[in-house]
């Protein structure tokens, strides 16, 4: 059988307000990218299938699933990772949230819960402990630190006077 | 001020919320390759043939292996549990020595390429055709195949236990429980994939390694490659989660290391999520039977209590499910008995709550059963079954179920209870309400453990062991044994683990981590301090010299003694005085032995309370308490989070984790995390965590117990209980899946 293999190309990428450009083969994720290609290795790839919402980063402002998304697709677009966002030593409330309320135990699913954490008070979605319940579920922790989750967000909305 | 017992947040947290923090899989290193490995599409049989032809001609592919390119291991596997200490294979088989297929997902082929997606696509190409046998991978299959086992987990424990005649004490019983259950497989799913980095530099080996032990990883791959064990360095920095999946060293370890070596390139694996259903182990498939008499006033009589499980071809391996249902309550007559049929699926391995968590399930619901009938409260039924010795007649190392069932029942609001099931309701949901004793055995199977501590002249200190932090906040409950050991601030004291360079640690696995490790820490910060002290009392310029040393305490790096009130010296000026730019010493926490005269569980008590949609069977679980004794509470923050993980694991036990094999194909069925349901945030309720205090010599100088598994323990059965409170309906499965619940042929059952 023959195969057919596009060649790599170059793929602008704009992550964290820094724009790269890599060699990547079409087929690549947005997710092998970041961690194979770039050394930003703060998204972290659970089930590269969609079912666990460890890898999801913001593009354009909205929480994707990076191991659902081609790098290419994302050219052009303005990728966050948990990476951009703390402001040199200091860190996003929610990433301070989430170390105050131990809000994770292994760490692994970390970056993408917080990813969404802070998208789930910004898209409104975070009136009640049930509305962050459900909002979060995409996001998975096996450690199961959810109430703590819920915890950490209740602080950052209730700080923020419950608006971003 | 003491550190230990301060609910200090975790050290790696920055590391962990930035994204700074490097797993395994995320080591890079000049050169990396990628390997994919092919795993079997049958359960029994043989590779016939490889077609690699299309593989090994696709783009950026580097080399396709098949057993005819790979070396022969040095040695045979043999499996025993990593905590012993030594080699830790997880089954007592390597694959792709010959054509022989064992099980589904066995490695077969593999493919190393420049680039992730090569890798996986060449794999995707390599075409294999196989002899298929008759597989066995159900119990129903195998029925007829059973036989009692004589020892488990590599010939490391008996597997029949029997005192007194179980047959009498059932016959003179006035009340007489017989329950048997049918428990799906559980995977343990960490969310990070297990993981591997290998490199060779000449004959040395590295290894970045997702493990749960970095020693018994270390020892394995070294007896597999026939190397000697200091070849071979293992680095694991975290680990995105183990329970019990990374506590046992798998094939794709060494297969990733051989891979590297035929390719003269560092080679990384992480396995796909479909094969983690298939490459680490699970719980096995199993049916558990209990037998349980008592007079009228509730004293327990006699318990039989039967499991029956399936192995893998090449070992007998049952989580020991009976370990707590022999010796939690004072009765006479007992017998546990564990069967096996040996049928085609790798072995099985320890998955969090190892084994005792469904046979806690099997006597707990039991129990609540027996309280029915005899109209006896349920907590106080297990009240009046207590004892304070061990069936050998030891006394517990130390206690608190008692404590813990009252505090918990008074928290959960348990006297509020009406006990007759089916007549709280809440619209139209249904509402029970359940209770289950917790218990979980300490084995000291460990070999002594080692740390050391530094102390550096400008007062800053560092303790180190072999140990690894994947969840259970080791990384910061050792700061805080070290700094409080040694006697210096928080702030000035670093743990460091991760590399098997460092000083022994063994595997953390049955919740031993803890224990091992703040033992271990302990010794080496005492032994420091302890060396320091005589230094400054034997110092001619020391304020505290000719002090008496058991006279001398530190704290925060400042030396004092009662005999010399106002003089101060401190480890900073003690160590630039006597010229040293830095003190280390080496400690030991040597276990207590196997026979220690000592009953040895820690204790808990669970409450549950569900509401049931009558119409479609869901349940949902409103709240969980639990009250533990674990002992020495190193870190109340961290311990509560481990004890609520573990909790959530219980609840998801009893409603939603299963994967059955199809028996057509020996597949698993279900291969992902969209299949194989595990907890989201939606279903996690609140949960309430209370401690109940216990002073434990034994066990360690901390008297720590452990938390990772005494949280997950208990829990299902206060669920089917409070789900029988309810419906009315005893559900026979786990588990419980809405089907079973909405069943009316389960009532009054
Ligand atoms: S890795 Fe993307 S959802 Fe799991
Ligand atoms: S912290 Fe381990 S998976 Fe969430």
């Amino acid at each position: 059988m023959t195969t057919v293999e596009a060649a790599a190309t170059e793929v602008p990428l704009r992550i964290n307000g820094r724009q790269h450009v890599v060699v990547l083969e079409p087929r690549v994720s947005l997710l092998d990218a970041l961690r194979e290609h770039l050394d930003l290795t703060g998204s972290k790839k659970g089930c590269d299938q969609g079912t666990c919402g460890s890898c999801t980063v913001w593009i354009d402002g909205r929480r994707v699933l990076a191991c659902l998304t081609l790098a290419a697709a994302a050219s052009g677009h303005d990728i966050v990772t948990i990476e951009g966002l703390a402001d040199g030593d200091q860190l996003h409330p929610m990433q301070r949230a989430f170390i105050e309320y131990d809000a994770f135990q292994c760490g692994y699913c970390t970056s993408g819960q917080i990813m969404s954490a802070i998208k789930v008070i910004e898209e409104g979605n975070a009136a009640t402990d049930e509305d962050i319940s459900e909002f979060m579920s995409g996001n998975i922790c096996r450690c199961a630190a959810y109430p703590n989750i819920r915890a950490a967000i209740r602080h950052v909305r209730d700080e923020a006077g419950g608006r971003p | 001020m003491s550190a230990v017992g301060t609910p200090v947040t975790r050290v790696d947290g920055p590391a962990k919320v930035t994204g700074a923090a490097k797993y395994s899989a995320e080591i890079g290193l000049p050169g990396m390759t990628y390997l994919a490995v092919v795993g079997a599409t049958i359960a029994s049989g043989r590779v016939t043939a490889i077609d690699a032809e299309a593989a090994r001609a696709a783009e950026g592919v580097l080399a396709v292996l098949t057993p005819e390119d790979l070396p022969k291991i040095a040695a045979e596997p043999h499996l025993l549990p990593s905590l012993v200490g030594g080699p830790a294979p997880g089954e007592s088989f390597f694959p792709m020595q010959d054509d022989v297929v064992q099980y589904a997902g066995q490695p077969v082929a593999l493919v190393v390429a420049e680039e992730y997606e090569q890798a996986q696509h060449a794999a995707s190409l390599v075409r294999i055709s196989y002899q298929p046998t008759k597989s066995i991978t159900t119990i129903d299959e195998g029925r007829d195949q059973a036989y009692e086992a004589e020892r488990l987990f590599g010939g490391l424990m008996p597997a029949r236990s029997e005192r007194g005649d179980v047959e009498a004490g059932l016959a003179a019983a006035d009340v007489r429980v017989e329950v048997a259950y049918k428990m799906a497989a559980n995977h343990h799913n960490p969310i990070e994939a297990p993981s591997t980095v290998a490199t060779w530099d000449g004959g040395n080996l590295t290894l970045y390694e997702s493990t749960q032990g970095i020693r018994a990883t270390q020892q394995t791959v070294a007896l597999l490659l026939g190397l000697p064990i200091a070849r071979v360095r293992v680095i694991t920095r975290f680990v995105g989660g183990g329970f019990g999946a990374k506590a046992m060293v798998w094939p794709n370890v060494t297969l990733t290391a051989m891979a590297s070596r035929y390719v003269g390139r560092p080679v990384k694996l992480m396995l796909t999520r479909p094969q983690m259903f298939t490459s680490n182990g699970h719980r096995e498939e199993q049916e558990q039977r209990i037998a349980i008499g008592a007079t009228r006033d509730g004293q327990l009589t006699a318990i039989r209590h039967e499991k029956l499980s399936i192995t893998s071809p090449f070992d007998d391996w049952a989580e020991p499910a009976t370990g707590v249902s022999s010796q939690l309550y004072g009765c006479e007559n007992y017998l546990g008995i564990h069967r096996l049929i040996k049928g085609n699926t790798m072995t099985p391995t320890f998955t969090r709550g190892p084994g005792e968590s469904l046979g806690v399930f099997t006597l707990e619901t039991a129990m609540d059963e027996l309280a029915s009938h005899l109209a006896i409260d349920p907590v106080e039924l297990r009240l009046r079954n207590h004892t304070p010795v061990d069936p050998f007649g030891h006394p517990w190392s130390s206690d608190g179920l008692v404590e813990c069932l009252r505090l918990g029942a008074e928290r959960f609001g348990w006297s509020d209870r009406n006990p007759a099931p089916r007549t709280t309701r809440d619209g139209e949901w249904l509402i029970g309400t359940g209770v289950a004793a917790a218990a979980y055995p300490i084995a000291f199977f460990m070999p002594p453990q080692r740390a050391r501590a530094r102390i550096f002249a400008d007062g800053s200190a560092i303790v180190q062991t072999s140990t690894q932090e994947f969840g259970t906040g080791v990384l910061t409950m050792a700061t805080q044994v070290g700094a409080d050991a040694l006697g210096v601030a928080l702030r000035d004291m670093e743990f460091q683990a991760g590399d098997s360079d460092l000083p022994n640690s063994t595997a953390a696995v049955g919740s031993a981590g803890a224990g091992m490790v703040s033992s271990a820490v302990h010794a080496a910060g005492t032994a420091l301090r302890e060396q320091l002290i005589a230094l400054a009392v034997g110092d001619e310029q020391s304020a505290l010299h000719g002090a008496a040393p058991a006279s001398v305490k530190v704290a925060d790096g400042h030396l004092t003694s009662a005999e010399r009130p106002g003089a101060v010296d401190t480890y900073r000026e003690l160590l630039s005085r006597n010229h040293m730019s830095d003190a280390e010493a080496l400690g030991t926490w040597r276990p207590p032995p196997l026979d220690t005269p000592h009953g040895l569980l820690t204790f808990g008590a669970q409450f549950a309370e569900v509401a049931v949609d009558p119409e479609l069977g869901l349940v949902r679980v409103r709240r969980l308490n639990g009250a533990f004794a674990p002992g020495r509470v190193l870190n109340p923050l961290l311990a509560h989070s481990q004890l609520m993980g573990g909790m959530l694991w219980g609840m998801s036990q009893a409603l939603l984790e299963g994967n059955h094999m199809d028996p057509r194909y020996g597949r698993w069925a279900e291969t992902n995390l969209a299949e194989y349901l595990v907890p989201v945030n939606a279903d996690a309720p609140e949960v309430r965590v209370d401690f109940v205090d216990v002073d434990d010599e034994l066990v360690g100088p901390l008297g720590a117990k452990g938390v990772g598994e005494i949280g997950q323990v208990g829990v299902a059965a206060a669920i089917a209980n409070a789900v029988f409170h309810a419906t009315g309906r005893r559900i026979r499965s786990l588990p419980m899946a809405p089907e079973l619940v909405m069943d009316p042929a389960a009532d009054g059952q």
